[in-house]
């Protein structure tokens, strides 16, 4: 564990707040004693700071003149570069500065730099459309490696940015990850991040696994809906064998997910997820089979299994998959050993 | 006559400053800037419409649920559909559940903490506030953020998760509610309620409805151990917070919580001391004069808007068109929907000092009780079992509004939708009202006019005035632009 907390300076940028917001949720019964346990010590946070104005930019000043050691810079947002690379789409309040300076200077003197959320990871939700604020991530545009720092950058502790990525980033994400950050003993090293950047600690797993629908996802009985209890995979734009998060092992706000909600995974831990190439509520297919298919599953088996498992499919399980309440419980049976 | 450029101001949602002209030791006029743009009005045009509901939620990080309804509702209105009674409540308890999280924070994390300053060392009162308010150490502060954070789990059951969920849909819910879930939820209003009643209040939920000056004066006579109300009431009488920040003539609310008939709990209307007026849609302009966006002839309805940026434009200060109703610069927010409903107590403070610093943060307070005991009845009206959606049926062409009352006010979507895709989309937030640059006529908006007088000590770069009187409108800068 830490001896000293480390400093934390949070900003944001081309992003909605939403991973604070999102923060502010962690299942704790203290929050600030659970920053304190992870390590972290606030320089400044926009939504938890006494802080403001010149006060504000007199932390950041101390940051970069080094009065002030910054460990860990968490950036929030993408970075707008627009219009015609002046980033003019964001001065920071106060400074008449474009926020993607203050992000480079500040990037350049932290020890550690953590992109919260897949704006500020990939360019998000921010870089949609004609994205026309030209915006990208800290050290990415999409999945392309580049971005604001370019794609050999890497902070004075070694890492490049951590992509805490997420639209928003579970709070268990984020503090996690600066728990892995502030560890004296087993600090978090390259080989715990994927190729993209992100902690192999919630991003070695699928959005699939643990989802509540998994029997209906067997027998590909399929919602044709909103509302209807079945799998969301085969029509209505569910990616959650494809997108890289343990969404429904560790739950959102107590029980939640985005299948327990009703709707399907739109895989946002992920880059470009902002535009998938078709409406965000249908499946693309191909001569009826989804283009989507699981991770690591072959083709061909995929078809295969999916006509076996349809043709097996239990009728309490075909009935329910269109209903938006079990109407047909399971049957009882002996389950002793006979 | 000295300039101050203040910023960046925190515990508001987003980036925002203002430029001060100061004479005397008072601020002579201000200018308020919104100084980020993302463009989700040029993202959704050519999207299939549904597309909205992924997208507009991700405008805001605190008023999600809010945006995901209004776009529901324009959707709704697109396709002719009605949700059926579960739909209904299903929604409105996630919105009051956003909305009551939102005031709760806007008390104990954005707003209170100002009153812990050094500058107030020697108030009766400071000590005090100090010990309940400072920022996230506060006792009361880490209260009601483990509070704030079980009562969000009825978004996680209701919505999968918060922010940003997609389960709001034209034609109702995608997530009906089981029984064993309803208790559950139950449960979680409960703790809210303990909170309330023991920490904010002081008294029963349904006692927070006082219904003249007197009666609040009698209450606040009581003991200031059990109620950070109390607390916050004796502080703005000994900071004269009823003077600060005044607010303009007119009020807007687009009303809030209809029940399956159409019945309001928070009635709409604007409100101008004489009479509540329904809200003529059509009266609604955005003026782009100020902002760095291009004009079109002169202020647009939002079905016609249109937002392109120009970012060198002459005389623009920020991204934020200037809205305004029949030509007039007018007030959103809990206070307005507090006076469109008539509350007696509210009425007679506006009457006295319009929108201040005082009235806005008691009508939130107030406000907060209300939601609770919504989101109670809500609840109870969910049936497990019976339908929570509609089927849709998209038309090819429509022209739709979708209207919502969002924490800090009036919310409009208006979405057109030409060849089955969205043609053009706009959208006015609650802070798009109070915090409008001037207008062509150079007429300030609420938050610019609210400004002028207030105190500005020798050398002070952010004056503490200055910041009580912006974050009483507890502003959602990345709405106001998006």
């Amino acid at each position: 564990m830490h001896e000293q907390p480390l400093n934390l300076l949070w900003l944001q940028s081309g992003g909605c707040g939403g991973c604070s917001m999102s923060l502010l949720c962690a299942d704790t019964a203290d929050f600030a004693a659970q920053l304190r346990q992870v390590g972290i010590h606030l320089l400044w946070h926009p939504s938890l700071s006494l802080e403001s104005g010149h006060e504000m930019l007199e932390v950041m000043h101390d940051c970069l003149t080094g009065r002030t050691p910054l460990h860990v810079l968490c950036i929030e947002g993408a970075v707008l570069r627009g219009p015609e690379g002046t980033g003019r789409f964001h001065l920071l309040a106060g400074t008449q500065e474009p926020m993607m300076h203050w992000v480079r200077q500040l990037s350049a003197v932290a020890h550690q730099v953590v992109a919260v959320g897949s704006c500020a990871a990939f360019g998000g939700i921010s870089a949609a459309g004609c994205n026309p604020t030209d915006a990208c991530g800290l050290q990415y545009e999409g999945d392309q490696a580049g971005g604001l720092l370019g794609a050999a950058w890497r902070s004075a502790g070694g890492l490049p940015v951590v992509n805490v990525a997420g639209c928003p980033t579970h709070p268990g994400w984020v503090l996690e990850t600066l728990a892995a950050l502030t560890d004296g003993t087993q600090r978090l090293a390259t080989d715990q991040l994927d190729a993209l950047g992100r902690p192999r600690a919630y991003c070695d797993q699928l959005a699939h696994h643990g989802c509540a629908r998994n029997e209906f996802y067997e027998y590909k009985a399929s919602a044709e809906k909103p509302s209807d209890l079945g799998c969301l995979m085969e029509h209505m734009g569910c990616k959650g064998t494809q997108a890289h998060a343990d969404c429904n092992i560790r739950l959102w706000n107590g029980e939640g997910s985005c299948a327990r909600g009703g709707y399907a995974c739109i895989s946002c831990t992920e880059p470009g997820f902002e535009e998938p190439g078709h409406p965000f509520h249908q499946t693309p297919k191909v001569a009826g089979i989804p283009i989507g298919l699981p991770t690591d599953m072959h083709k061909a088996w995929f078809v295969a299994l999916a006509s076996l498992s349809k043709s097996a499919t239990p009728r309490r399980v075909k009935q329910n998959s269109t209903a938006d309440h079990v109407v047909v419980a399971p049957m009882i049976r002996k389950t002793r050993l006979k | 006559m000295s300039r101050l450029l203040v910023g960046p101001f925190n515990r508001v949602e987003g980036d925002l400053e203002v430029r001060l002209e100061v004479q005397n030791g008072r601020v002579q006029d201000a200018w308020v800037n919104a100084p980020m743009y993302r463009g989700f009005e040029q993202i959704l045009q050519g999207k299939h419409p549904l597309d909205a509901l992924v997208y507009v939620p991700r405008i805001c990080g605190i008023c999600s649920v809010t945006q995901s309804v209004a776009a529901a509702r324009a959707l709704a209105a697109a396709c002719g559909v009605q949700a059926p009674p579960n739909g209904v409540w299903l929604t409105n308890l996630m919105l009051a559940c956003e909305n009551a999280a939102d005031h709760l924070t806007h008390f104990y994390l954005f707003f209170m903490p100002d009153f812990t300053r050094a500058e107030y060392a020697g108030r009766p009162w400071h000590a005090q506030a100090v010990q309940r308010f400072s920022a996230l150490s506060g006792t009361h502060v880490r209260e009601a953020l483990a509070v704030r954070q079980r009562w969000m789990q009825i978004m996680g059951t209701l919505g999968g998760k918060w922010p940003h969920t997609q389960s709001i849909v034209p034609g109702g819910s995608t997530r009906n509610l089981a029984a064993p879930e309803r208790h559950r939820l139950g449960a979680r209003i409960a703790e809210m309620r303990g909170f309330l009643e023991r920490v904010l209040y002081g008294v029963p939920l349904e006692e927070v409805a006082w219904q003249s000056a007197d009666a609040l004066a009698q209450w606040q006579e009581g003991d200031l151990e059990c109620s950070d109300l109390r607390l916050f009431l004796r502080i703005a009488a000994d900071l004269g917070l009823d003077a600060l920040g005044r607010g303009p003539d007119l009020t807007l609310s687009y009303g809030g919580f209809a029940d399956p008939s159409g019945r309001f709990s928070l009635a709409p209307g604007t409100w101008d001391g004489s009479q509540v007026q329904p809200v003529n849609m059509a009266h609604i302009a955005e003026d782009a004069c100020h902002a760095w966006l291009a004009e079109g002839a002169g202020a647009l309805h939002p079905s016609q808007g249109l937002t392109q940026p120009d970012v060198g434009k002459p005389g623009a200060y920020t991204w934020n068109k200037a809205p305004r109703l029949q030509g007039r610069v007018l007030e959103t927010g809990a206070l307005a929907r507090q006076l469109a409903q008539g509350q007696p107590l509210l009425r007679s403070l506006w009457q006295q000092g319009r929108g201040n610093v005082l009235t806005r943060v008691l009508a939130r307070s107030m406000e907060l009780a209300q939601l609770v005991l919504l989101a109670e009845q809500c609840l109870r009206a969910i049936v497990p079992g019976a339908p929570c959606y509609e089927e849709t049926h998209l038309p090819d062409e429509a022209d739709a509004v979708g209207l919502c009352e969002a924490a800090r006010g009036s919310l409009g979507h208006w979405m057109s939708i030409r060849d089955g895709r969205i043609a053009n989309y706009q959208i006015i937030a609650p802070t798009s009202w109070n915090f409008s640059p001037r207008d062509r006529q150079g007429v300030p908006g609420a938050l610019e006019a609210a400004l002028v007088g207030a105190l500005v000590q020798d050398g002070d770069k952010s004056p503490v005035a200055v910041q009580h009187i912006v974050r009483s409108f507890d502003p959602c800068m990345v709405c106001t632009v998006h």
